[in-house]
């Protein structure tokens, strides 16, 4: 029987997509996982992969047609054989899918083995799969099940995950506002339930400001020993080229800085406070119609020059629109860069589930006290964005201290 | 107390309850003369007479439907079945007949009658006649019945049977009748509806009846060894179940396995399961688990009979799905 070819769902928002280019054609033989046209969804032209084997029996969608997640596209089958429903399963453009189906796209695209986007906020954080007798022994000892460790079919988790639970996950208590560097955590992030003052601030904040409560921190940081470094490290690289810029070094601290205060290095999950034990850092990037986030991953272990060549190629590639979705979901703090642009500071909007983002505005010369004189100094100005049920004003602060120190002190980043 | 085998002590249970109520008689093939297919009725034309001990032709739908006629007018009928795959021609009478006649009467005329055979497979009798036929029996309202897997439980829950003013159904077995065991003399009464714990454990009840608890039994032995606790729980009525028992043994262990030598669809088991997926969610650790004969009729070849049977490999397989040792 010959195998339908749906609209998949490419990125983890995806609705919808626009078959821009059929890269295999009617009576072409297919292997799975041959790309069989590129479409462009929300956030990038992405690649449809066949899911069999066989020929390209029938192409149900011309190029330049927007399908929603769900439509057949096309059938895949022996030569010669008749596809069912070929005039039934034609393309809705523009229209909203039915909700089933596209439930069923869904279920369908999770088992396939072809590169599938990964969401990166796990829709689980609140959802355990648990025996009912589990349930009820975590919920008599006051143990919270997304803490338990499921070794059964699937990750369930039974009775005896109840029972091995270490004390920690039965009473978790509030991070502290101050945390040590967590390089050694074996876990990518920790799940904190949150506490009734947080829901509090979050319930009242939310409430007061939108979805999500921001408040903004400012603080000016001299980038004379910063500049200085810059154009020193620069020289050393001379002509191999690879010049550092200094959003590459404002990265790099951003992450050092992350490892020191764990606190701000979280995202917001509704009822619990993911803790991240790895820095991503989302860069916002300027595109065409819009703005898109690629991802530093391990930003915190990279060197500069890793980081300055890896940013300059998501950049790239971002206004190219060629980012796969991994590449642009997954951040845990963001930076956004309108130094360029001569703006000496502005507030960003904070990119959900992240709890912070750091404005970045134009290195200025301007004259500033230093004891009694007055001086000449390059200075830069940052404003912290911050999720006011994450993240408190001294957390916030503590966080852009250590940062602005980083910055007036870039030696300090080899600590 | 007597080491007896099960037909014995069916045999007790018979002759006890005909001395003690002359309105008690047996009727079936070769029940007289021949003394029954399996020797169930030894000795007893001679001490009670063809009045109330009485062969029939090969006739079940005629000597059941006598039975309900004689049930009707007072009596208390015993029909054999030489086994059940041949009742299979008297559902009528049983069903439509035995079953509804209390209810259909305003409950003028109770029917106290026992209609009882081998049920289930022996060892190569093919599919017509190697079939366990209670989840039918027991999915009729009116009727009640047991299945025995001991001597002793064969005695008390005749007994019980042929006191009871309800038709009732005794499922016996072919394979159990050499069984033997100790079996308590004289008024030695098994209520129907009591399930019994055959076997103490605390990781997994085996639940079983009649010629399954030998299969749960082993497996239990062989899990020991795996140092799993099994309880096996033997049902020992079907209907009615003893809920309570079965609820009480699930909530001690977390989990269960239901092991029946019918087909799985629609069987026994499948009752047992909504029982414990309903009343004791709470306290399941792992899905229940069923072993059942293989969904097919019973095959001839002794091999195929043997791999499409409930057996102590399977329960042991099921029991470490169900405590998450695979």
């Amino acid at each position: 029987m010959a195998t339908k070819v749906h609209m998949e769902a490419l990125s983890p928002t995806m609705e919808e997509g626009r078959l821009v280019k059929w890269t295999k054609h009617e009576g072409d033989a297919i292997k799975s996982g041959d790309t069989l046209a590129e479409v462009e969804t929300d956030k990038a032209v992405m690649e449809l992969v066949a899911r069999a084997d066989g020929q390209l029996l029938k192409v149900m969608v011309p190029e330049g047609t927007t399908v929603p997640v769900g439509n057949i596209v096309a059938w895949i089958g022996k030569p010669g054989e008749k596809v069912d429903g070929d005039g039934a399963a034609a393309p809705v453009p523009k229209s909203a899918p039915a909700p089933e189906q596209r439930a069923r796209s869904a279920v369908r695209s999770a088992p396939a083995s072809a590169p599938q986007p990964t969401p990166i906020a796990p829709a689980d954080a609140t959802r355990v799969k648990a025996s009912p007798l589990a349930k009820r022994i975590a919920k008599d000892a006051g143990v919270d099940l997304k803490l338990v460790h499921g070794s059964g079919p699937g990750g369930r988790v039974i009775k005896r995950d109840v029972e091995q639970a270490p004390t920690a996950a039965v009473a978790t208590t509030a991070p502290a506002v101050q945390r040590p560097a967590y390089g050694a955590q074996r876990t990518p992030y920790e799940d904190v339930p949150l506490t009734q003052i947080r829901k509090t601030i979050a319930k009242r904040l939310a409430a007061s400001i939108g979805p999500i409560p921001h408040f903004f921190l400012t603080t000016e940081v001299d980038m004379e020993r910063g500049a200085e470094a810059r154009e020193a490290l620069n020289k050393q690289l001379g002509e191999e080229g690879g010049k550092i810029s200094f959003n590459d070094i404002i990265i790099k601290a951003v992450a050092l800085a992350l490892v020191q205060h764990r606190a701000c290095n979280a995202w917001f999950q509704e009822d619990h406070i993911r803790y991240w034990n790895e820095v991503h850092i989302g860069m916002a990037v300027a595109i065409e119609d819009g703005l898109i986030t690629p991802v530093i991953r391990n930003a915190d272990m990279k060197s500069l020059r890793e980081i300055a060549a890896e940013s300059r190629e998501l950049a790239g590639r971002a206004r190219n629109r060629r980012l796969k979705p991994e590449e642009y979901t997954g951040a845990t703090f963001s930076v956004s860069n309108l130094g360029m642009f001569d703006i000496d500071q502005f507030t960003a909007v904070i990119n959900p589930p992240e709890a912070g983002i750091v404005a970045i505005g134009s290195i200025v010369a301007k004259p500033v006290a230093e004891g009694d004189r007055v001086v000449v100094r390059r200075r830069l100005r940052l404003t912290m964005s911050c999720d006011h049920r994450v993240i408190d004003g001294a957390t916030g602060a503590v966080f852009l201290k250590t940062l602005k120190q980083m910055l007036e002190n870039p030696l300090a980043m080899l600590l | 107390m007597a080491t007896l085998t099960y037909r014995d002590a069916l045999n007790q249970a018979l002759r006890e309850e005909m001395q003690r109520d002359p309105n008690v008689f047996l009727i079936g093939e070769e029940v007289g003369v021949y003394q029954g297919a399996y020797k169930v009725s030894r000795g007893l034309l001679e001490e009670f007479g063809p009045k109330r001990i009485v062969d029939t032709p090969i006739a079940e739908l005629g000597f059941a439907g006598i039975g309900v006629g004689a049930a009707m007018g007072g009596l208390r009928p015993v029909i054999e079945f030489m086994t059940w795959n041949f009742a299979v021609l008297a559902l009528d009478q049983i069903v439509n007949s035995a079953a509804k006649m209390l209810y259909m009467s305003g409950g003028q005329i109770p029917l106290a009658i026992v209609f009882r055979g081998p049920n289930g497979a022996a060892l190569q009798l093919s599919s017509q006649h190697s079939q366990a036929w209670e989840s039918w029996l027991a999915h009729i309202p009116g009727l009640k019945v047991v299945a025995p897997a001991t001597p002793a439980d064969a005695k008390g829950l005749l007994k019980s049977a042929i006191r009871d003013n309800n038709p009732v159904i005794v499922l016996e077995g072919e394979m159990l009748y050499n069984l033997k065991g100790d079996v308590p003399d004289g008024e030695h009464i098994v209520p129907i509806g009591r399930a019994d714990v055959k076997r103490q454990g605390t990781d997994v009840t085996l639940v079983c009846h009649s010629k399954t608890l030998a299969v749960a039994q082993k497996a239990a032995d062989q899990l020991a060894e795996q140092n799993v606790s099994a309880e096996v729980l033997d049902l020992r009525s079907l209907r009615p179940l003893d809920e309570a028992a079965i609820l009480e043994s699930v909530k001690k262990t977390n989990r269960a396995v239901v092991v029946e030598e019918g087909w799985p669809h629609a069987g026994i088991g499948a009752q047992i399961v909504d029982l414990i997926q309903r009343d004791a969610f709470d306290d399941l650790d792992a899905p229940v688990q069923r072993v059942t004969q293989a969904d097919v009729p019973m095959p001839y070849n002794k091999l195929l009979e043997r791999a499409a049977k409930a057996s102590p490999e399977k329960v042991v397989a099921a029991a470490r799905r169900v405590l998450y040792l695979e």
